[in-house]
């Protein structure tokens, strides 16, 4: 048993807190948030260079073949930083989408270039209508000949603005919320019949919603019908990432927290010294604690490709939907008025917190999934209340 | 025990609604909603109310004040909080009208008082600094004699639309060799005085409600000064203990409950209504409950001023509970809202981006993490309640 980083992932840390130190400083992040997409296309280019964009993909295109644990790093820091790169959307859930289930051949012409910063994409999954239910999909895609035409909407695209190509989950068979029936399709985001209605996250970075009239696709992600499983994984490993996001953004608000009641004064002492606030902090501390726990624990499985896998992953982004919910009102309320100022960084990471928590589901829609997960009655639990039954009877 | 109305009241109670139907007209909400006529839909607003005569309850009745008993005042506010007006702006009718009729000179009463009664100033509160915020008696902002005039420099912080301000009521050190709360004088100030200057602070909600104010040698006449010097925080501290009838907000709130719950009814996840989701539901539960319990601890406090003695016990927990369900609401109203809680709107409709209420939830959410923070934190509160009521 061992739960320390190995020695490259020792470095990749090291490596992102320092890019973090130089880049992230809260005015530097504000002017970065402000360009056009949201994010810093140089920045991107020190990612690919320094290696970070290969990392979760297969050495065969170029890749790190990395495994949880190292996305669990990577995106551990870019939560500390409150980094606004899109590397949720490109390299993880774009890129493996691509890596889960493209032809060699598609593979081939996309993963190299995501690895080298070149080729940006999202990944288009929700609808108005379909709230946290990845499989309520209205948006259809009809055979055309050799082709698809994709007809529909797409909401909040993480990063669909700056994506030059997406992959669009439609529904070529089935009924709204059939797992089976679902497609996935890799389009050019400039394609006809595309519009995107481009807007802001709280947390300053950019989603869009996607109209498609009768756009041609050629390219399909997986099998036709078949798309659930491969995007099921792929959203399972970005759940996740998610919510090691959400730990970094925790860790660093307990820091700020500790650090500005150590600082601050009032009747003439630190408010540090109050019982009160003290409490407080342990209990926040407690709670991102529990939240690093469950992490380690669903990394292990996941890697193990254990059957406590799904449980333990469902545990974690309830347990980070909540502890987020505590640690960002109480970093707030810590910090008095200057909590509720932009000026500071604090609102910033609990923007960051609270959309870290809607990502495929928030707490209580997955707390409703682990209930369902747990509670189904054993098979054998069920022969035992049955046989009680007719003896009652 | 009983909570009837009377046949006064009731007919009390419908003279009410007959003039919020009329005065709360959509023109009007419309200019109060959108932040770039905000000031000007406030004072249309609060003039409506004060043409009616009801601008000033609990005011003497020779300044314009109109003499409600408890039970009036609850019924005005529950009925005003049921159609979605909003309270009158507290820093001029609430709280420094009282200073002046109380410890003011009849000049003072007689420049001021007609002014807030119409709307026709506008005023901001003064009293919080970088270096004092819980610890309000540490301020450092002086004034120093200077014939009839004191000059004053320094800063105040956090100050709510101070860039909307005729004029600003300050807490000022006058005198620093004794008591931190001695000599502290409570001073008014012409926000066009030579000398001051506002920064904006903006918010986590995106908006600009607060403001840094420098005052830098701003010549303020003696006679600006209310009462004597050295007795502000006295007189500040009197204001406070005067209960303002709605800190709790229940009425607001079981307004939101009722519309947070419809959302959640037309909110659909998995072909299921949200509000048959038994986790969410539990939630909505615990926080209607909550209100239940606080709307009786809003009337036991009523009844105990009534009867003329000082409210009692329960009142000091009112701004706590009202606070906890207030933002148990917003929290409850974001999750309803979704990915689209966190979208900002920018230029978009409501339709083009997804949800019609969520930019609503969200600049609700935001705003409503300050209630905790401001007019006492829930943390000075729970000090003050473990030393005066519990005896601790
Ligand atoms: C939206 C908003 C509007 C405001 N409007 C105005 C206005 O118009 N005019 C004005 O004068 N002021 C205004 N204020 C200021 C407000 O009154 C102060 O923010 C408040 O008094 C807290 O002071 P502070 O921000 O300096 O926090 P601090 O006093 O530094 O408190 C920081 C934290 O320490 C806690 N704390 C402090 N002392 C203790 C203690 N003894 N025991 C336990 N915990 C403690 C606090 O509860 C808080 O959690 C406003 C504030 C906000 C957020």
């Amino acid at each position: 048993m061992n739960f320390n980083l190995n020695e490259e992932q020792s470095m990749i840390r090291e490596s992102i807190a320092r890019f973090v130190m130089e880049n992230y400083e809260l005015d530097k992040r504000n002017t970065v948030v402000a360009l056009e997409h949201g994010y810093s296309p140089e920045h991107w280019q020190q990612f690919a260079e320094l290696g970070w964009l290969s990392i979760p993909f297969a050495e065969q295109h170029g890749g790190f073949g990395g495994g949880p644990a190292d996305t669990m790093v990577v995106m551990q820091e870019l939560g500390k930083g409150l980094v606004a790169e899109p590397y949720l959307s490109t390299v993880l859930l774009f890129g493996g989408l691509l890596q889960a289930g493209a032809s060699d051949e598609v593979q081939a012409q996309t993963i190299p270039a995501i690895i080298a910063g070149e080729l940006q994409g999202a990944f288009a999954y929700l609808e108005r209508q379909s709230r946290y239910e990845i499989t309520d999909i209205l948006c259809t895609a009809k055979q055309d000949g050799d082709k698809w035409l994709l007809d529909g909407e797409k909401t909040v695209v993480l990063n669909g603005g700056a994506a030059q190509q997406l992959i669009v989950a439609a529904r070529t068979s089935g009924a709204q919320a059939d797992e089976s029936g679902i497609s996935l399709f890799l389009v050019d985001a400039e394609s006809s019949g595309i519009e995107r209605t481009v807007y802001r996250m709280t947390d300053g970075k950019q989603a869009a919603n996607i109209q498609l009239s009768a756009v041609v696709a050629d390219t399909v992600i997986g099998k036709i019908d078949m798309g659930y499983p491969v995007m099921k994984k792929v959203v399972d490993d970005a759940r996740l990432a998610v919510c090691a996001d959400a730990l970094g953004v925790m860790e660093s608000l307990n820091t700020q927290t500790v650090e500005y009641c150590k600082n601050r004064e009032q009747f003439g002492v630190p408010i540090s010294s109050f019982q009160a606030l003290q409490h407080r902090m342990v209990d926040m501390f407690a709670a991102c604690e529990q939240v690093k726990s469950l992490l380690y624990r669903a990394v292990c499985t996941a890697a193990a490709d254990d059957p406590d896998a799904q449980r333990s992953l469902l545990a974690l982004k309830v347990k980070t939907g909540r502890a987020g919910r505590l640690i960002g009102g109480e970093a707030i309320q810590l910090h008095g008025g200057m909590g509720m100022t932009d000026e500071v960084a604090v609102g910033h990471y609990v923007k960051r917190l609270m959309i870290d928590n809607l990502l495929f589901g928030d707490a209580d829609y997955h707390e409703q999934l682990f209930s369902e997960l747990v509670n189904q009655p054993q098979a054998d639990a069920a022969q035992l209340v049955s046989q009680t039954d007719s003896e009652a009877a | 025990m009983h909570t009837q109305f009377s046949e006064q009241d009731l007919a009390f109670k419908a003279e009410v609604q007959e003039f919020l139907a009329e005065a709360w007209d959509d023109e009007l909400k419309a200019m109060v909603h959108n932040r770039d006529t905000m000031k000007k839909g406030m004072v249309e607003w609060q003039q409506r109310i004060y043409r009616k005569g009801w601008m000033a309850p609990g005011w003497p009745e020779e300044h314009g004040g109109i003499n409600w008993s408890v039970t009036q005042n609850f019924i005005f506010n529950s009925e005003r909080a049921r159609v979605g007006a909003p309270d009158k702006m507290p820093f001029g009718v609430t709280m420094v009208a009282p200073v002046i009729y109380k410890f003011g000179n009849e000049e003072q009463k007689q420049r001021f008082l007609p002014r807030i009664l119409n709307s026709e100033d506008w005023w901001c509160q003064g009293y919080s600094e970088p270096g004092a915020g819980s610890d309000l008696a540490s301020l450092k902002t002086r004034a120093e004699l200077d014939g009839d005039e004191y000059i004053i420099n320094g800063s105040k912080i956090w100050t709510t639309y101070a860039q909307y301000a005729d004029w600003i009521f300050c807490l000022v050190r006058t005198d620093s060799s004794g008591k931190k709360q001695q000599g502290i004088s409570f001073m008014l100030i012409d926000m066009k005085s030579p000398g001051i200057t506002v920064r904006p602070i903006m918010t986590i909600d995106g908006f600009h409600h607060l403001n840094e104010v420098f005052f830098e040698d701003v010549r303020v006449p003696v006679a600006n000064r209310v009462g004597e010097e050295g007795m502000g925080w006295t007189y500040a501290k009197s204001l406070l203990v005067l209960e303002r009838f709605s800190i709790a907000e229940v009425a607001d709130s079981k307004r939101f409950l009722a519309e947070l719950k419809e959302m959640a009814r037309q909110e659909i996840n998995g072909g299921r209504s949200l509000l048959d989701d038994p986790i969410f539901a539990s939630r909505l539960a615990d926080v209607e409950i909550d209100l239940m319990a606080l709307e009786y601890t809003e009337l036991r406090a009523l009844a105990a001023a009534a009867a003329g003695g000082t409210p009692g016990p329960e009142s000091s927990l009112l701004k706590l509970q009202g606070t906890d369900v207030q933002k148990a609401i917003q929290e409850l109203r974001m999750d309803v809202a979704g990915y689209y809680s966190n979208t900002l709107q920018g230029d978009l409709t409501p339709q083009q981006l997804g949800h019609d209420f969520a930019d609503f939830a969200q600049k609700h959410y935001f705003r409503g993490r300050a209630s905790s923070i401001y007019g006492g934190s829930d943390e000075v509160q729970k000090n003050i309640t473990a030393k005066y009521v519990l005896g601790l």
